[in-house]
């Protein structure tokens, strides 16, 4: 959980000193056990050789992080985390997954032979993350029986504080939309036997 | 918060999701059956056939729980509790009442609300592919685009109302509610039903599970006790579009003595609203494919954003 303003870190993020490490909370058990099943999600998420358990995999994994968002107060991101990507990413992707292919059992394509790589790119973008965030909160502490996550605050920051980032990500975001539209229309304009012959031509790649 | 109130009011919600669904059912029955010249369930319990989704519920239990041999087993068998658990979930959010006449305030009221109920649609998805069936799997491609087409103008004019009122929280917005809301959000009102009937795929919007097209689509494979908490979803889906419907566009417990009949006021504007989705039933054929994808994409959505235009101008005019 990171601080949203300048304010609102002072305000929150006290001295660990004194804390105990060795005596957790009801509340810090259940976050480590839930981030243990997160963790197990995703690997059977990456590791499963059925397309559709590994998108139902995926579904527990990000169900997970919500819960863990609502364990750190954080109940608004819980509940964007739950519609956007349980709720329209997912279903998107199962669509997709229906669309194109999706047997029951396995699927012996699914295996692209990137395992190591993969591997050696998760290894140190975790390994960045943990850094990162190891060295950013080092021994700070936020006291969670006062809910951070709260919408007013929340918005009062993103749209005080924040507003520029907010407004640059909104234009981004719009950019990609109708570079997306460009190119789908752009696909349709060359009249329908060009990409006739296109996805023949993908076919025969697999 | 002690035991015995948590108890209590998770006890209330649980009533409430076991009988308004059934009450729902038994409205349809009857409702349509005289909309359409007939009687209707008679004999069942004796009095008009009250009784009937009783019996109904008993058969269903007694029949046989197949899984086609093709199926992915896990996955078809937990598909009607995916379908089911978040409209129970859901109702936990709905104020009944003023002053504390709900399950749990939750400060995020509207997004908890329609993010547990994009899940439900998960349901139908895992059903529809793990059976095995191309119309299962047909069935279950309809709902995931009709999901992703009208998810967007109910959150947009839900949003509408969360600007007007200013907060996110169900109990919330009723607090900030004034009787000229209902003429201010009407074309918001309209989107959020519509868009909700949508998502639960009632007719007209039902080309999901078009029983004369594509068989019931996702639950063509589904026998007994796992179809009928298919149909428990349906109907509990009802009951919570309609409530939250009545809470956001039409003042939830507002009316006369609020104090003392607020519960009455809030389950009559639910009921009205069950008593219009039921009637659309009987009255519009069923939309095609590219009919629902084209009303929602170019009539529900310009119309929410020009809710939302609206609501912006009005909010800062007043303020």
């Amino acid at each position: 959980m990171s601080p949203t303003s300048p304010a609102f870190a002072t305000a929150t993020l006290a001295d660990a000193a004194g804390r105990e490490f060795l005596s957790p909370s009801g509340v810090e058990i259940v976050f480590v056990l839930v981030g243990v099943v997160v963790l197990g999600a995703a690997v059977l998420c990456v590791t499963s050789r059925q397309l559709v358990h590994a998108a139902l995999y995926l579904v527990v994994a990000l169900g997970g992080l919500a819960v863990q968002y609502l364990l750190l107060t954080a109940e608004f991101i819980a509940w964007v985390q739950v519609l956007i990507y349980l709720g329209s990413v997912v279903v998107l992707l199962l669509f997709g997954l229906m669309l194109t292919r999706a047997p029951i059992g396995r699927s012996p394509d699914a295996d692209s032979r990137n395992r190591p790589v993969a591997l050696v790119v998760a290894l140190a973008a975790a390994v960045t993350l943990v850094t990162l965030v190891v060295d950013a909160f080092r021994t700070t502490w936020i006291e969670l029986d006062v809910p951070h996550g709260r919408s007013d605050a929340l918005g009062e920051s993103l749209f005080r504080y924040w507003v520029l980032p907010f407004e640059a990500l909104s234009v981004l975001l719009l950019a990609a939309l109708v570079g997306a539209i460009v190119i789908s229309r752009t696909g349709r304009a060359d009249s329908s036997a060009p990409s006739a012959g296109r996805s023949k031509d993908a076919e025969g790649e697999r | 918060m002690d035991a015995l109130d948590v108890t209590l009011r998770i006890g209330a919600v649980l009533l409430a999701f076991l009988t308004l669904p059934l009450l729902v059912g038994q409205a349809e029955h009857k409702v349509m059956a005289h909309m359409q010249g007939r009687l209707g369930p008679m004999h069942a319990g004796g009095f008009h056939g009250w009784a009937q989704l009783v019996a109904d519920g008993v058969k269903f239990v007694q029949k046989e729980d197949t899984v086609p041999a093709g199926a992915d087993r896990r996955i078809f068998q937990l598909a009607p509790a995916v379908a089911l658990i978040p409209y129970l979930v859901v109702l936990i959010a709905i104020p009944l009442g003023p002053g504390g006449m709900v399950g749990q305030v939750i400060d995020a009221g509207v997004f908890f609300v329609l993010a547990v109920l994009g899940i439900g649609v998960l349901g139908q998805l895992m059903g529809g592919w793990a059976s095995a069936n191309k119309y299962s799997m047909l069935g279950g491609m309809r709902t995931a685009a009709q999901l992703m087409a009208y998810e967007l103008p109910l959150i947009l004019a839900a949003a509408s109302v969360v600007m007007a009122a200013g907060t996110l929280s169900l109990p919330g917005i009723l607090d900030a509610f004034a009787w000229w809301w209902v003429p201010w959000q009407l074309i918001g009102a309209f989107v959020f039903f519509t868009a909700g009937i949508a998502e639960l795929h009632r007719p007209p919007f039902d080309a999901p599970i078009a029983p004369e097209e594509i068989i019931f689509g996702a639950f063509t494979e589904y026998s007994g006790l796992r179809f009928a908490l298919f149909l428990l979803a349906e109907y509990a889906g009802i009951v919570v579009v309609s409530a939250l419907t009545a809470v956001l566009f039409l003042g939830g417990w507002h009316g006369p003595f609020p104090d003392q009949l607020g519960w009455f006021w809030m389950l009559l504007k639910t009921g009205v609203l069950c008593f219009l989705v039921i009637w659309a039933r009987v009255a519009w054929p069923r939309l095609r494919v590219d009919q629902i994808q084209k009303f929602a994409w170019t009539v529900l959505v310009p119309l929410a954003l020009a809710q939302i235009a609206l609501t912006g101008v009005v909010k800062v005019v007043i303020s």
